[in-house]
């Protein structure tokens, strides 16, 4: 067998496995991603804004999570949680039989602390970047606090942030691959299962980094778009921000 | 919770060592290898060029993980050639195959973050070098080197910690650092604990850390600071130094 039927789709080549991982990989990704920065968001605002308990709090989190391997992070969640969920349904129905986390979920989980606890500092330099005027402009317009943040705020935070975010994004792309240690089938696990049978390891994993590698040069393709698009209201060389 | 802290904490400790060991020994080698790929990488001549290019956008594009695999267990793959070459236990062991992957993935990133502190220095620092008649090595010594790993300082830092961090991927290649020995003793005990001790191990290691390179980099930068006076000067202060008049 030549190096293009194991890659072939259909019984005999792995084509359609693998480009099944990468769906699993991508909606890992993205189901990740909203929960990631809505608690990033939320992190951050508790940072500048919330009451002195409720800021250290933030503060710790986004702290730690950034202090700690994702790998380790995802364990955590993977055992802490399932055997807290376990816990949780004995103690509602003693005979219940046990459950187990299912590996989506708790990568989602995982991920989306990290992502948080990064992006809740790409967040706050943005907010902190805002020019505080506009918002008190805001308040003597009689505009209530959540109106200001997402009519006046918002955008500019989405501007803002986005380099930062993006890189972010790609960190996040990569860390899926972590999930497949916990039998989540992704890319990196499919490519896994195809060596245990083909013996073809350095092909299979070169894919499987190439397919990655494609992946995260189109995402930043996409992203410096973007970034030409949020910032076309601003002159270029340094004007902006 | 105690109890697991104290039956385990010299492998736990042991781990901490490989991790520390892997990490170490691959930032200096990535180092090393980063400072001459990074000048080539700013020189004029695409053919130095793109070949370096590729190879940072290939290693930061990809995760970790799959670098490792395709290193650790790509290489079983051409075991009969390598075998040829006397490579065969150099590719054999995990723990040359992850220092391999490391030293590879951290100089990609590193060539990155100087090819920026390089292209931050100051021009007209170089000109001056060019116009006391300084030889290209000793603009390089005495001028470029010193500025653009004071510039890349804090960035440098932080790719070691993502490195700290990273080389948690170890556990997987049957390697025991501090996330294979918890994995080991979870696998005994079904004690959660010891996720939070390890937790523990990692965060004192990263903030050990981000002191030693706060210190270090106070260092670096002690002449660029504005000595406190005593009176309320500071601003005025400032602005001498900026302005180039020595306080």
């Amino acid at each position: 067998m030549d190096w293009l039927t194991y890659l072939s789709f259909g019984d005999a080549g792995w084509g359609d496995e693998l480009l099944q991982g990468l769906g699993v990989t991508l909606a890992l990704a993205l189901t990740t991603l909203p929960v990631g920065l809505l608690l990033g968001l939320l992190v951050a605002a508790l940072v500048l804004f919330g009451a002195r308990p409720a800021r250290a709090l933030a503060l710790a989190f986004s702290t730690t999570l950034r202090g700690l391997p994702e790998l380790l992070t995802l364990f955590i969640i993977y055992h802490g949680v399932g055997m807290g969920l376990n816990a949780l349904l004995r103690w509602y129905n003693p005979a219940a039989g046990s459950l187990e986390l299912s590996p989506f979920i708790a990568g989602v989980l995982a991920l989306g602390l990290v992502f948080a606890a990064y992006s809740s500092e790409v967040w706050r330099g943005a907010w902190q970047a805002l020019d505080g005027g506009q918002r008190e402009a805001g308040q003597a317009m009689g505009l209530r606090r959540l109106t200001i943040f997402r009519v006046i705020e918002l955008p500019q935070l989405l501007r803002l942030a986005l380099p930062g975010l993006g890189n972010l994004w790609v960190n996040l792309l990569k860390d899926t691959a972590l999930v497949s240690v916990i039998a989540l089938s992704d890319l990196m696990r499919m490519a896994n299962i195809a060596v245990g049978t083909t013996k073809k390891p350095f092909l299979f994993f070169l894919v499987v980094c190439l397919a990655y590698w494609l992946v995260c040069l189109l995402c930043e393709c996409l992203l410096g778009r973007m970034e030409r698009r949020a910032n076309r209201g601003y002159r270029s060389g340094g004007a902006a921000a | 919770m105690m109890d697991i802290l104290t039956r385990f904490s010299a492998q736990l400790l042991a781990g901490a060592g490989l991790t520390l060991q892997l990490t170490v020994i691959a930032a200096l080698l990535a180092c090393a290898l980063a400072l001459p790929l990074a000048i080539a990488r700013c020189s004029e001549r695409g053919l130095l060029r793109w070949p370096i290019r590729l190879f940072v956008s290939f290693f930061r594009g990809t995760p970790l993980l799959a670098q490792l695999f395709l290193v650790y267990y790509g290489s079983g793959q051409f075991r009969a050639e390598l075998n040829q070459l006397g490579l065969w236990w150099f590719f054999r062991d995990p723990y040359y195959c992850a220092l391999l992957t490391f030293v590879l993935n951290s100089t990609a990133y590193q060539v990155e973050i100087l090819r920026g502190g390089l292209r931050a220095v100051p021009y007209g620092q170089i000109e001056a070098g060019v116009a006391m008649g300084l030889s290209r090595f000793n603009q390089y010594r005495t001028i470029i080197l010193p500025n653009a790993y004071r510039i890349a300082f804090p960035a440098l830092g932080n790719e070691i910690i993502l490195l700290l961090k990273g080389s948690a991927v170890v556990s997987v290649i049957t390697l025991f650092d501090v996330m294979g020995q918890t994995r080991r003793i979870f696998s005994q005990t079904f004690d959660l604990s010891v996720y939070l001790w390890a937790a523990l191990l990692y965060l004192l290691m990263t903030s050990a850390f981000v002191w030693l390179w706060h210190r270090l980099e106070l260092c670096l930068t002690r002449h660029q600071r504005v000595r406190q006076a005593p009176s309320t000067a500071t601003s005025l202060a400032s602005k001498r130094v900026s302005a180039g008049v020595s306080p």
